[in-house]
């Protein structure tokens, strides 16, 4: 299964991801976030952050989980390649980010996202499961 | 994903279209929207017009919900979308004003002419590229101790003045004098301010930028000598850069209130990334308050850059910044809500004017325009791409009666970032600005062609729709010599 796909828009780019279950698909869209940030390869998994965040629903949920990720980006400077979403209900997340302090000698880095936002946001289950978000960039 | 919208458009003169209050339900206004038949082409290539009509249902609305020339797909509001909405019973939206709080773009003169640059672009771009620290994790080189982010958040460009960047003339021109009132730190989450710390004085990304410029073409040689341009050959800088990740995390902890506020103030909105509450609430002076020290951290930070890019540039051409007379010539705040008193229906009444990718545009005479230019008008700064030229105009009193006081802020995107990616496959973006003269240094080659010429509008095309229908006046043109990009 593809475990992502970009979306086109005009000022930003967004981001399909896919997952047997949701907790899959947000994992994959953090993963897609930062394959967008510094590519697909060459971010080594040598630090993990927990990362728990709640909302009022599911749509909230994603834009916060990957906001909480990059929230990491600017305040310790890290990247991350690697995720798992070990709880997952209507109203809160908990998850394992694993990643590396930023070498922009060694990390093919492409672009900053500001944010996810909740245009056109999507959750959807089903086989596969399904999540869409626009990254502003 | 994109499809061509088919709503409803009502041609009103060469530059005006409109699209009636009786398009969608919830629709309080009409939308206003500055373009050419040409521009409106592409326009309708997105859903930048169905956003615009959105924004007319913000509660309290008054006038149209307005779209400038560069109007492009946003999320929430359009980008170049101006809104503005009663203080007594109407929203404040942080969709309104975006994440990248106060990005906004400044001008430096310089009295140098392209024949003293020119010989040494390479060096001075060099020397721009090593002083403002850009792109992707790339440490500032400001050092904030304990509660000092704090004295940012509430004195912006003062702060870094007065710790040694900068001139106190800087604090004279500068939209706001580079210190919004009303700023809290309280208000500003602890996560924010630990995206901020590290970040103070730092270009960023993607779009933002430090330009070298030629002047190439004066149109009104009065309004320009007042701005500081004498003559065309003359150098000027642009820095494009705003609030960093200070500015996105309160954009973001804020959506959350506000969506938290949006049914206990009954509000029904089509688009959640509208998300507001009522000027006056404490959700909304909250909001107010954290913005206005996102914005004064986001003049902080052109402020302490310009004191680096006056440094290169004393540097490479061996003189005091002061000798090179590389004064500011003014800042302009382009993704920003501002409380301004404007007239409706005769009587003066208190506003809540969101500009969200649109720039300021007051005319000559209005008292929040410096004493020195009075005379013709607010500057506007409306950055182009990179490849072309850039323009310095001035606010008019059509803007007043029309739009709030406010114009466009630059060339607006055409192509989506895959578009641009796919059409200059293969082309060599840094040799191809060499060979038309342009000297860049980027940290990110990979997101270059996403910044090039292919993916924008031309930002000539969109002043002129802003000079034909009145709402700013082009007082001169500039190009690039030199460019440095994240």
């Amino acid at each position: 299964m593809r475990r992502y796909r970009l979306l086109e828009h005009t000022a930003d780019t967004g981001l399909v991801a896919y997952g047997h279950d949701l907790r899959e698909a947000f994992a994959n869209a953090a993963y897609g976030m930062f394959t967008i940030i510094a590519g697909r390869r060459g971010v080594r998994a040598r630090v993990k952050r927990e990362i728990a965040v709640s909302a009022p629903d599911r749509e909230a949920l994603l834009v916060a989980w990957l906001n909480a990720l990059l929230y990491h980006v600017d305040a310790e400077e890290l990247l991350f390649c690697r995720f798992q979403v070990t709880e997952l209900t209507e109203t809160a997340l908990t998850a394992e980010a694993w990643g590396e302090t930023i070498d922009p000698g060694r990390h093919r880095l492409r672009t900053a996202i500001k944010s996810a936002t909740y245009h056109m946001i999507e959750v959807a289950e089903g086989e596969p499961c399904r999540v869409r978000v626009i990254l502003d960039l | 994903m994109t499809k061509r919208w088919e709503g409803p458009l009502q041609q009103v003169d060469e530059f005006r279209w409109e699209i009636p209050q009786s398009y969608k339900p919830g629709m309080l206004t009409n939308a206003i929207v500055y373009a050419d038949e040409a521009m409106m082409k592409h326009i309708r290539e997105d859903f930048s017009l169905e956003q615009a009509a959105n924004v007319a249902t913000l509660p309290g609305i008054v006038g149209s919900s307005l779209a400038m020339p560069d109007i492009h797909w946003g999320y929430g509001f359009p980008i170049g979308g101006v809104a503005a909405t009663r203080q007594a019973d109407g929203l404040v939206s942080p969709g309104g004003v975006g994440f990248d709080i106060n990005c906004g773009v400044r001008l430096l003169h310089t009295n140098l002419t392209v024949s003293e640059v020119k010989p040494k672009i390479a060096e001075l771009v060099d020397a721009m590229f090593v002083a403002v620290p850009s792109g992707l994790g790339t440490k500032g080189k400001i050092r904030l101790r304990g509660k000092e982010i704090d004295e940012v958040l509430r004195k912006g460009a003062r702060w870094a003045v007065e710790s040694g960047y900068g001139e106190p003339s800087d604090l004279i021109h500068a939209e706001e004098g580079g210190e919004m009132k009303g700023a809290d730190p309280d208000k500003i989450s602890a996560r924010a301010k630990e995206r901020g710390v590290p970040q103070l004085g730092t270009l960023g990304s993607g779009n933002h930028f430090l330009e070298v410029q030629v002047v190439e073409e004066i149109y009104d040689a009065e309004a320009a000598r007042v701005l500081g341009i004498e003559a065309v050959g003359q150098v000027t800088v642009f820095i494009h850069t705003g609030s960093r990740g200070l500015g996105y995390q309160v954009c973001d902890d804020y959506l959350k209130v506000m969506a938290g506020a949006v049914p206990r103030y009954g509000v029904v909105l089509p688009d959640r990334q509208l998300a507001g509450a009522p000027v006056r609430s404490p959700e909304g002076q909250d909001y107010l308050a954290a913005m206005a020290g996102a914005a004064n951290y986001a003049w902080a930070n052109r402020q302490a850059i310009t004191h680096w890019v006056r440094e290169a540039f004393g540097q490479v051409l061996r003189q005091s910044p002061r000798d090179l007379g590389m004064w500011l010539v003014y800042d302009v705040a382009h993704n920003i809500a501002k409380l301004e008193t404007h007239p409706v229906k005769g009587k003066p009444t208190p506003l809540c004017v969101h500009r969200k990718g649109a720039t300021r545009a007051f005319p000559p005479g209005h008292p929040e325009v410096p004493a020195r230019y009075r005379g013709v008008g607010q500057p506007v700064l409306i950055p182009g791409d990179m490849g072309r030229y850039s323009y310095v105009a001035v606010g008019t009193e059509a803007a007043m009666r029309e739009t709030w006081g406010s114009t466009c802020h630059g060339a607006g995107r055409r192509a989506s970032r895959g578009a641009a990616l796919r059409a200059l496959k293969g082309v060599n973006i840094l040799k191809r600005l060499e060979e038309q003269g342009i000297t860049a240094r980027v940290v990110s080659p990979r997101s270059l062609a996403e910044e090039a010429s292919e993916a924008y509008k031309d930002v000539a095309e969109v002043v002129r729709v802003a000079d034909g229908a009145g709402i700013s006046r082009s007082v001169a043109k500039v190009r690039p010599l030199g460019v440095v990009k994240g």
